[in-house]
């Protein structure tokens, strides 16, 4: 094999990948063409189904057994991919193009160390001794700033934490010096801050080794901080292309500006500028419309023009460069400006009466360690302190933000004031009765139908069994809102209007739904007796973006209408920073800040909060950010850090104290508590984390009249 | 891990002493109304003075605890007690039976193990395939026939028709290979279907596995990735299933050693049943509980071992 | 509205038809593979047969008429032995359709048994875990240590042969297996998000196991329920072979099998029938096994 290397290094052209089932031929990409230049990063953006990960898959000819390459060509460094015959396909795997996965923990193989599935790839590709492999893999474990190379390289990956996989995987794909790298979503398994720690690593490391990316990925933010061009698909089609500022400042194809709409940007507010979801479905690969796929649910469809015919890419500059492409017909009679990127603006709820008063709450684990050693030690007991001393409020109407990564406590909280578990200590009230010891067992059918949850997994919140109406049915018998047969049907009916599905809906099994369906119908089945607080646990965080949109529209609709009090537990601060009055962060078990959404999203900042806001992606290439990444692991539950719990990653730590002394509860402002040792005024002296420009300041604005640079 | 095999050991001998606890009650007992032990040991026809001696004799007037107690000491000291249809005690028969079938269970092994073992791997690489299908099929109808149908099938052809083998293993004129086959041979093509269906899953489920695609896309050689990522873990639960066979196997050579007359450890648990040798039976029964229960707990240990997310905790 | 008004009166007749749909799909289901058709027509094979014994049966089963007759052999009073006839001279096909009977009556019986004992047990050990999941988990793997045909060896040997008896011996021997493995299906439903759903409802706990939990369990549990109908049919047979069945003059298979063994040296087709009986049986159980959890990969 001959390479060009004054070829790109990617060339796709005409790509058309196709699956063959039994029920017939299903394209799954159409027409795809793509061209990367060395050093140069690529984002591939969509939602599922769109064809992203078959079009990556494709390059590594690694297809499974019923999809194929219908026709195109894959051509890196000049040498076309498609032909090659397996020897001379397995070279290239691994050496020439490398990929790193989405879920680091299933990529690595679990009985073999990780020195051992390291030092193999260059073992293998390059024919060096055992020896010159260690030290190679030893020396880019520390480029990938893993710590101890040898400890890592003798355990095994079980023994990692996320994070810490990843960067291994990412290790691992870089041991033979690739020229081209394929990222498959690689942080989406990840917790925030440890996301962006892992961004920024991709993103120096491509830079230091010279290769390129392709990266792949349904987050905007994301690709708007790793990569110079982005490609947008839907359906199977490429139907916008241009670089980062071109596509992020001016998105010309209704299906890009319908995918800002439905991203909670720091503009967006859930009175003032709510989201505005893309109505309809995507279409089934094998019912895809004439014309443009995105035709149907397109506002601007003209019928008789937009449904025929095949619908090429269209320069949108004049210079006709590849800067800036688009798939659409009528991309220069549609206003794309921002200001329509909301739907209308609404009243905001009035804030009622105190409904849930927590007042430290404290619920810890027993652990029993039988263990001889242990008993001796007379250390047999241990806690797991999943909750310590929390204290906040919600009013009627209110949402309240509980933020925090894995391993805060969220969960825990959630189960105890849903009643699966019962505080250890503490009080919590709901409407004043006393609910932090009474398990859901004891509670009255009126109290457990006015505190209702909303589940995180959409494919596990319905019982596959049972049709849908019987489930919601169960509910509303349960709580005894209704009690002969057909009202109780005629309730059924009235919700599945209020979530805006079908009535048929009623004797469908959750197998038939998709996933924003059936999260449909488990708010509809939370809202059926008529809660006054619903606990919503990361709702939207497994949909795609716009069934996300629309569904977190729905809740706030349904929320304005009962006046319900919504505990919002999440770890995306873009959403809550929508939709939330209040916030409360965690970590570790314990309350690091709280206050209104203004109050904790502006200085001062609670150091935690702060890496927080900072780690979170966000679609706006004109909103700028200040850096903070996070070093070091989690603690474990089971051993605390006696002082502050985020001492041992926290950046602004000032000393000893912060190891051995908790942290005071300082006030801020009304209502805005930050727990740290430093002292208030230097947290007030901090610049804030996030800047969005002004209105009058931004570039579309700046440069009136242009809608399309010239 | 060392505090792991303890416990293991600990429930062992919990298992032997409620196993034992059990048989004592089944069998010397009169719980389950199944008859008087005079009466079944004696027969029916014997006068009731006659009874009354033999259980004086045999101490079955004192209390039940006081029973167990000694029985179960007299147990674990090696004294267990006299066969009445042998007529000698019974260390002197149950030994040299139990190493006939260890013979027996050791070359079912040698041959199934080897066999089953392959024929998985191979059609848990290539699901779907011809001979995936093909080895699928011959797996279920050899479990289909029952051990002691598939005695008669295989007498048929390999004595009767083709006077390949002697028809029974009686072993009278000292130890001869040919009577061997037949036993081994039922024993082994019963017990491969199973073992093999049970690697072509792990197999298969392992070739499905995200890793195994990591390690195809890392452009390692295909005999590597077999070798080295997948065998390893794929052969994890099949290790286990092999150790249960042993206990599979004390039962399914009764069957076989009553149908080829081989002096084995099974055809005697069998005939102490017929013909109601309580000692026997019950020396029987718990040199079958300790070796199956040893065996689970070499599994466990060895399952332990080789998984190392469980290893390193 | 008026559509709303007539959705909601249509709605008990279209759940109705959507259910008789489901049921038709699930045995057209079973066209896809043609292993679990095979196994299938198998089994309505032997139980039409045992159904209609007394219709079919040419001979009274127990009815001692002309030992050793050879197939196709003629009777005298009319009538022709087409198995021929044992030892006894009862007539072989008479006692292999009756011995259908049997088969077919006792191993589904045990069987079920064996799952509802199993079943109660699996759910409760799984769900409530703690103390309940220890102590019936011990249990339960204590009875499992016995090697399988020892521990109905020794019970059989004490409780004695009858049709109940190998009933309950069976439930005893399976029933620890068949709770292993609900215990391990409940273990991985119960953190699923509809359990806890039902949970924060307030709902008692056995009506989550049994209305929540285990309709989703049914798969693999079907797929081992005729899986271990064949092993159950096994055992039957066994224990007849071994002579600790059921007691004579019931035609049972493997009894038959036992009885004439000593002379399938000359009269091979005494044996051959009986053999060729219970291992199509089981074969068709297994194949419907196999077939049932092919359907349920693909799902």
């Amino acid at each position: 094999m001959q390479f060009d290397d004054n070829a790109p290094v990617l060339e796709i052209k005409d790509l058309n990948l196709s699956y063959y089932t039994r029920a017939g031929e299903i394209p799954a990409v159409i027409d795809f063409s793509l061209t990367v230049t060395c050093g140069e990063s690529i984002g591939l953006v969509g939602e599922s189904g769109c064809g992203k990960s078959t079009v990556a898959m494709a390059i590594m000819n690694y297809m499974g057994g019923n999809g194929a390459i219908k026709s195109g060509s894959i051509k890196f460094k000049g040498v076309e991919l498609t032909t090659l015959n397996p020897v001379e396909l397995r070279a290239l795997r691994g050496s020439a193009i490398s990929m790193i996965y989405q879920e680091p923990f299933a990529a690595l193989n679990p009985s073999l160390t990780i020195g051992n599935q390291l030092t193999e790839v260059p073992m293998t590709h390059e024919g060096i001794s055992r020896e010159d492999a260690t030290e190679r893999a030893a020396q880019l474990l520390g480029d990938v700033c893993l710590p101890d190379p040898e400890r890592v390289m003798a355990a095994y990956p079980h023994q990692l934490s996320g994070g810490q996989q990843q960067r291994v995987v990412i290790a691992m794909a870089l041991l033979s010096r690739p020229s081209l790298l394929l990222l498959d979503e690689p942080t989406t398994a990840l917790d925030v801050t440890v996301e962006a720690g892992i961004t920024k690593l991709i993103g120096e490391i491509s830079k230091k080794y010279g290769c390129s990316q392709v990266y792949i990925s349904h987050n905007l933010g994301l690709i708007l901080e790793v990569c110079d061009r982005v490609f947008v698909m839907y359906s199977g089609e490429v139907v916008e292309e241009g670089t980062i500022n071109s596509l992020f400042t001016w998105p010309k194809h209704p299906y890009t500006h319908g995918l800002f709409g439905c991203i909670p940007l720091p503009t967006a507010d859930k009175n003032a500028a709510p989201l505005r979801p893309i109505r309809g479905q995507l279409p089934l690969p094998h019912e895809r419309p004439n014309g443009c796929n995105y035709g149907p649910r397109c506002d601007h469809f003209k019928e008789g023009r937009c449904d025929r015919g095949v619908i090429g890419m269209d320069y949108v500059s004049a210079t006709r460069t590849t800067d800036h492409r688009v798939r659409c017909l009528r991309w220069q009679e549609i206003n794309t400006e921002p200001d329509v990127l909301h739907s209308e603006a609404k009243e905001p709820l009035p804030i009622g009466d105190t409904v849930l008063e927590v007042e430290d709450m404290q619920k810890y684990y027993e652990i029993h360690d039988r263990s001889i050693a242990a008993i001796i030690r007379g250390e047999s007991v241990k806690y797991v302190k999943a909750n310590e001393s929390l204290t906040f409020r919600a009013h009627e109407g209110e949402t309240v933000a509980i933020v925090g990564e894995s391993g805060c406590g969220k969960s825990t909280f959630a189960k105890v004031l849903m009643g699966l578990e019962t505080a250890t200590q503490g009080h919590v009230r709901q409407k004043g009765k006393e609910i932090a010891d009474v398990p859901v067992n004891k509670r009255t059918p009126q109290q457990i139908g006015s505190l209702q949850m909303v589940f995180q997994n959409p494919f596990d919140t319905l019982n596959p069994s049972h049709t849908v109406g019987a489930q919601i049915a169960r509910v509303i018998k349960k709580f005894g809102v209704e009690g002969n047969k057909a009202k109780i049907r005629q309730r059924v009916l009235d919700l599945l209007d209020i979530v805006k599905l079908p009535r048929d809906f009623y004797i469908r099994r959750p197998r038939q739904l998709s996933g924003g369906q059936k999260q449909r119908i488990g708010i509809a089945r939370a809202f059926a007796g008529n809660p006054s607080i619903v606990i919503a646990d990361e709702p939207v965080s497994a949909l795609d973006v716009s069934v996300a949109a629309a569904v977190t529209e729905l809740l706030m609709e349904i929320q304005r209408e009962h006046r319900t009090t919504l505990l919002f537990i999440s770890h995306d601060l873009s959403v809550v920073r929508y939709l939330a009055d209040r916030v409360v962060v965690m970590y570790l078990g314990q309350i690091m800040e709280r206050g209104t959404t203004e109050q904790v999203f502006a200085p001062p900042y609670h150091p935690y909060t702060e890496a927080l806001l900072s780690a979170v992606p966000i679609a706006d290439p004109e909103v700028t950010k200040r850096e903070i990444v996070l070093e070091g692991n989690l603690p474990s539950v089971l051993n605390p850090p006696r002082g502050c719990p985020f001492s041992t990653r926290c950046h602004r730590k000032i000393g000893k104290i912060c190891d051995d002394e908790r942290p005071p509860v300082q006030l801020a402002a009304d209502d805005h508590y930050i727990a740290c040792h430093i002292a208030l005024d230097e947290l007030r002296a901090v610049g804030p984390v996030i800047q969005v420009p002004q209105e009058s300041e931004r570039l579309h604005v700046v440069e009136t009249g242009a809608a399309d640079p010239a | 891990m060392l505090i792991f095999i303890l416990k293991r050991i600990g429930f062992m001998i919990l298992t032997m002493i409620v196993v034992s606890m059990l048989i004592f009650v089944l069998l010397e007992t009169n719980l389950f109304n199944t008859g008087d032990v005079a009466t079944r040991v004696l027969g029916a026809y014997v006068s009731d003075e006659q009874k009354d001696m033999w259980r004086e004799q045999h101490g079955y007037n004192r209390p039940t605890y006081i029973r167990y107690i000694g029985w179960l000491g007299n147990f674990a000291t090696g004294n267990l007690g006299d066969s009445t249809r042998f007529k000698s005690p019974v260390n002197d028969i149950i030994w040299p039976r139990l190493w006939n079938t260890t013979i027996l269970g050791f070359w079912v092994f040698a041959v199934m193990i080897p066999i089953s073992l392959v024929f998985g791997i191979l059609s848990g690489m290539k699901e779907g395939s011809k001979l995936d299908r093909t080895i699928s099929v011959v797996s279920i109808v050899t479990t289909s026939v029952p051990d002691f149908a598939s005695c008669v099938l295989w007498w048929f052809m390999l004595v009767f028709f083709f006077k390949l083998l002697p028809g029974t293993s009686g072993m009278a004129e000292g130890f001869e290979f040919k009577q061997l086959v037949l036993p081994v041979l039922v024993l082994v093509v019963y017990d491969f279907g199973y073992v093999a269906r049970m690697t072509r899953a792990s197999m298969a489920e392992v070739m499905m596995t995200p890793y195994i695609r990591t390690a195809v896309l890392k452009g390692l050689p295909y005999n590597k990735v077999i070798l080295k990522h997948a065998l390893r873990n794929a052969l994890i639960a099949p290790f286990t299933v092999i150790m249960l066979q042993v206990n599979w196997l004390l039962s399914g050579v009764i069957v076989v050693e009553f149908f080829f007359a081989y002096k084995g450890f099974g055809a005697l648990l069998l005939e102490a049943s017929l013909n109601n040798d309580i000692a026997l039976l019950e020396a029987c029964a718990m040199v079958a509980v300790f070796v199956a229960v040893g065996t689970q707990l070499l599994a466990d240990i060895g399952y332990t071992y080789l998984n190392p997310r469980i290893r390193f905790s | 509205m008026a559509d709303a008004v007539t959705a909601t009166a249509d709605l008990p007749s279209q759940s109705m038809a959507a259910s008789l749909m489901r049921m038709l799909k699930s045995f057209a289901l079973l066209r896809e593979s043609w292993v679990g058709m095979i196994g299938a027509a198998i089994i309505i094979f032997w139980v039409l047969i045992a159904l209609f014994a007394p219709l079919i049966s040419p001979f009274d089963p127990n009815a001692h008429l002309k030992p050793f007759a050879h197939p196709g052999a003629e009777y005298a009073q009319g009538g022709t032995f087409w198995l021929g006839t044992d030892k006894t001279g009862r007539d072989i096909l008479s006692r292999i359709i009756w011995g259908s009977r049997t088969v077919l009556f006792y191993a589904p019986l045990a069987t079920f048994t064996a799952y509802f004992v199993g079943i109660i047990m699996g759910l409760a050990a799984g769900y409530y875990r703690g103390w309940v999941d220890d102590v019936l988990s011990r249990l339960a793997d204590i009875i499992l240590s016995f090697p399988v045909l020892v521990l109905y060896v020794i019970i059989i040997a004490t409780i004695g042969a009858s049709g109940t008896n190998i009933v309950i011996a069976i439930t005893f021997a399976s029933g620890p297996g068949i709770m292993r493995i609900v215990r391990g299906l409940t273990l991985d439903l119960r953190n699923r998000d509809y359990v806890a759903a039902a949970e924060t409802r307030g709902e008692s706990a056995w009506r989550i196991m049994i209305i929540e939990i285990l309709p989703n369990a049914r798969g693999p549990l079907i797929v081992d329920g005729c899986l271990r109908l064949g092993y159950v049919i096994i055992t039957i047979g066994v224990l007849g072979f071994l002579g600790l069945g059921l007691p004579p003059p019931d035609p049972d298979w493997g009894g038959m099998i036992n009885e004439s063994r000593q002379l399938a040296m000359v009269f091979p087709y005494m044996v051959l029938s009986p053999v060729l009986a219970i291992s199509s049986l089981i074969l068709g159980f297994n194949l419907l096994a196999d077939g049932l959890r092919e359907i349920s990969l693909r799902d």
